[in-house]
């Protein structure tokens, strides 16, 4: 059990310092670019003359130099003190709070739907590599891989929301509708299908195509034939023998994604107008609101760094040959 | 008694890019419960091919058997469903395979494999199988067996991968076991380990072992007969004392003057080491109506090209496929 934990907590510790980096660059790329939470709040307030703008400086120490300020943001940062955002005149850590549950609601469950389905086709089309549904994950995966989301959520959209009303255009769930938990919770499920689908789309297809790759590498080693020679059953050998093996490259590749599908998801809930940090972060970039951008920006790595600890916390599951190792 | 195993004109084909070959052509043999019989020959002769062909394990869509029974306990294996094979399959005939490196499943560990299979034949608990496949690992003399059955295999040396796989096809004390060039990847001391713990506990389960090997050494000491395959036919039978002392097939005498000797010098006891020249013709070749191994044979004349030839009995169960079998 040790030398399963060992590697964890180092895992962790490199976490942490990477977290403190992301920081440190965040705040010297915000720094760089021009304008500041100044400009914001002379915006929100009509415009002042350089006096005010200059008071305005000194008040929320900008005119401090730039690494005092830094060292003072990661500090306070580290104590979960993101700043106050001018725009929404909020906390930005209460700001994020709010948005964070649904883009994790929505990201989460495109995940898990892109990892089930792509490993279940996948699976299939390498038993029957020369079926129709072999054929099918070949020419989903380039489909889904080649749309761009937003386009894909958009014909969804027409299709299943204006032509077909089957499921709601926008938003993450009805105000109209009134009971109890269990009716809101059909509510929102309604609401998350098309988002769901059309971000789990390039994911699906990326993994579903490795997936039935390195099945079939693995179909044809050494300790199949044993599994055979055993007199197992097929989908013994399929699903316990077969299926552990070829799950290790789609985990890693799934790990590797968690950025792409934070990104992605950035995409999907403005067209869809899902109440996600997505949103947040597309309004406050518009706005300059450099504090809630740069809190955006925090709580993506942080999902991102997490998301790869869990996901080498599985691969330390699934292979016992990585047990042990840093 | 009748025969535990009965091949009789066993054709199996492959369908490769430049047609359909006869990996092999025309076998027949027969074997007794609790004996051990080898299969000699070098490497593309057929005897993997013989192998997985009795186990039901022929490379999918590629190979078939054409033609011909394997009569398994008065059971034709070439006609029975899939579901009884796999009933037989590790139960009444197992195998053990050539790479103990990447034979086991590396994300279970090696009582998890030993025990499936206990489970899956037995019918055994969970727990019963734990402890039978325990046991099992102290009949294969690995050490400490009650705290590596929870080892997975990369944690052990090819030389106990290779005697847990002898443990997972000895479980369910088959009644002929298979070994496909058991010790072919292994160091040559932890080869005379193997070949002795095969031996013992063939006994021991009166299991029948069917060796295949190119080590004559093995053949001589493991086995009662052999059997010399060239080009997926048979080239010669018979008792191992006999076909070594005096080989009625030049494939046999070729294969036979290959073995190296220890002695330093060159004398009576140890001739020169000879080698049978040429190679394996290729499988485009096989099948054809002529002895194949002429391109190879020293007494080669116009009937060995022209026609294959017959199978000659001589006393004590020995049999060549020869034009010149008297003669050799």
């Amino acid at each position: 059990m040790m030398n399963f934990i060992t590697p964890l907590l180092q895992r962790t510790l490199y976490a942490v310092l990477l977290l403190i980096a992301v920081l440190v660059l965040n705040f010297s790329m915000m720094h760089l670019a021009p304008g500041d939470v100044a400009d914001t709040i002379s915006q929100s307030m009509g415009g002042a003359d350089a006096e005010t703008m200059d008071q305005i400086r000194r008040d929320y120490g900008l005119d401090q130099p730039f690494f005092i300020q830094l060292a003072k943001y990661v500090g306070n940062v580290l104590t979960f003190d993101l700043g106050y955002s001018f725009f929404y005149n909020q906390p930005v850590t209460t700001l994020i709070a709010e948005k964070l549950p649904a883009t994790l609601l929505l990201v989460i469950t495109s995940q898990l739907l892109a990892l089930v389905v792509g490993v279940l086709l996948g699976v299939y089309s390498a038993r029957n590599p020369n079926g129709i549904a072999s054929h099918f994950v070949t020419f989903f995966a380039l489909f889904g891989y080649a749309a761009p989301v937003f386009w894909t959520g958009i014909l969804l959209l027409i299709a299943f929301s204006l032509k077909i009303p089957l499921f709601p255009v926008a938003g993450m769930s009805d105000v109209t509708i009134s009971g109890g938990f269990f009716a809101k919770a059909l509510d929102i499920a309604r609401h998350m299908v098309l988002p769901v689908i059309t971000l789990s789309s390039i994911f699906l297809a990326l993994y579903s195509r490795l997936c039935r790759a390195s099945m079939m590498e693995v179909l044809g080693s050494d300790y199949i034939r044993t599994a055979k020679a055993k007199g197992l059953s097929e989908r013994e050998i399929v699903m316990k023998h077969a299926l552990k093996n070829s799950l290790s490259p789609v985990v890693t590749l799934a790990g590797l994604q968690f950025s792409a599908v934070i990104s992605g998801a950035v995409l999907v809930e403005t067209v869809f107008s899902w109440p996600g940090l997505g949103t947040l972060a597309l309004q406050s970039i518009l706005a300059r609101d450099t504090p809630t951008i740069l809190g955006i920006l925090f709580f993506s790595a942080l999902v991102v760094i997490v998301g790869n600890l869990l996901t080498d916390l599985v691969l330390r599951l699934i292979d016992p040959r990585l047990r042990g190792k840093t | 008694m009748t025969a535990l195993l009965k091949v009789e004109n066993l054709r199996i084909e492959l369908t490769t890019r430049d047609g359909v070959a006869p990996v092999i052509d025309d076998l027949s043999f027969e074997m007794n419960a609790g004996e051990t019989m080898s299969f000699v020959g070098e490497s593309g002769c057929g005897k993997s091919m013989t192998a997985l062909g009795i186990m039901g394990l022929l490379p999918e869509k590629v190979g078939r058997v054409a033609s011909g029974t394997i009569l398994f306990d008065g059971e034709d294996l070439t006609r029975v469903s899939d579901a009884r094979m796999r009933e037989i399959r590790g139960n009444d005939i197992s195998m053990i395979f050539q790479e103990p490196m990447t034979s086991l499943n590396p994300v279970y560990t090696v009582g998890e494999q030993i025990a499936e299979v206990l489970r899956r034949h037995q019918g055994l608990g969970q727990r019963a199988a734990w402890e039978k496949a325990i046991a099992l690992l102290d009949a294969v003399r690995i050490p400490n067996p009650r705290s590596r059955v929870a080892d997975y295999p990369h944690q052990m040396s090819g030389g106990q991968r290779q005697r847990v796989m002898i443990a997972i096809a000895l479980a369910c004390e088959p009644k002929i076991l298979i070994a496909d060039e058991p010790t072919t990847a292994l160091d040559v001391t932890v080869q005379a380990q193997i070949f002795d713990l095969l031996r013992d506990l063939g006994r021991e389960t009166g299991t029948a072992i069917i060796l295949i090997t190119h080590d004559m050494g093995a053949v001589a000491e493991m086995a009662e007969r052999m059997i010399v395959m060239y080009a997926g036919r048979k080239a010669e039978e018979g008792p191992v004392d006999q076909v070594i002392n005096h080989p009625r097939h030049p494939y046999t005498k070729g294969l036979i003057s290959c073995v190296p000797h220890l002695m330093a010098n060159l004398s009576e006891e140890r001739p020169e080491l000879t080698e049978v020249g040429g190679i394996v013709p290729g499988l485009r070749e096989f099948g054809r109506d002529a002895c194949l191994f002429a391109s190879r044979c020293d007494m080669v004349n116009d009937k060995c090209r022209n026609a294959r030839p017959p199978e000659v009995a001589f006393k004590g169960n020995q049999a060549s496929a020869c034009w010149f079998a008297e003669k050799v």
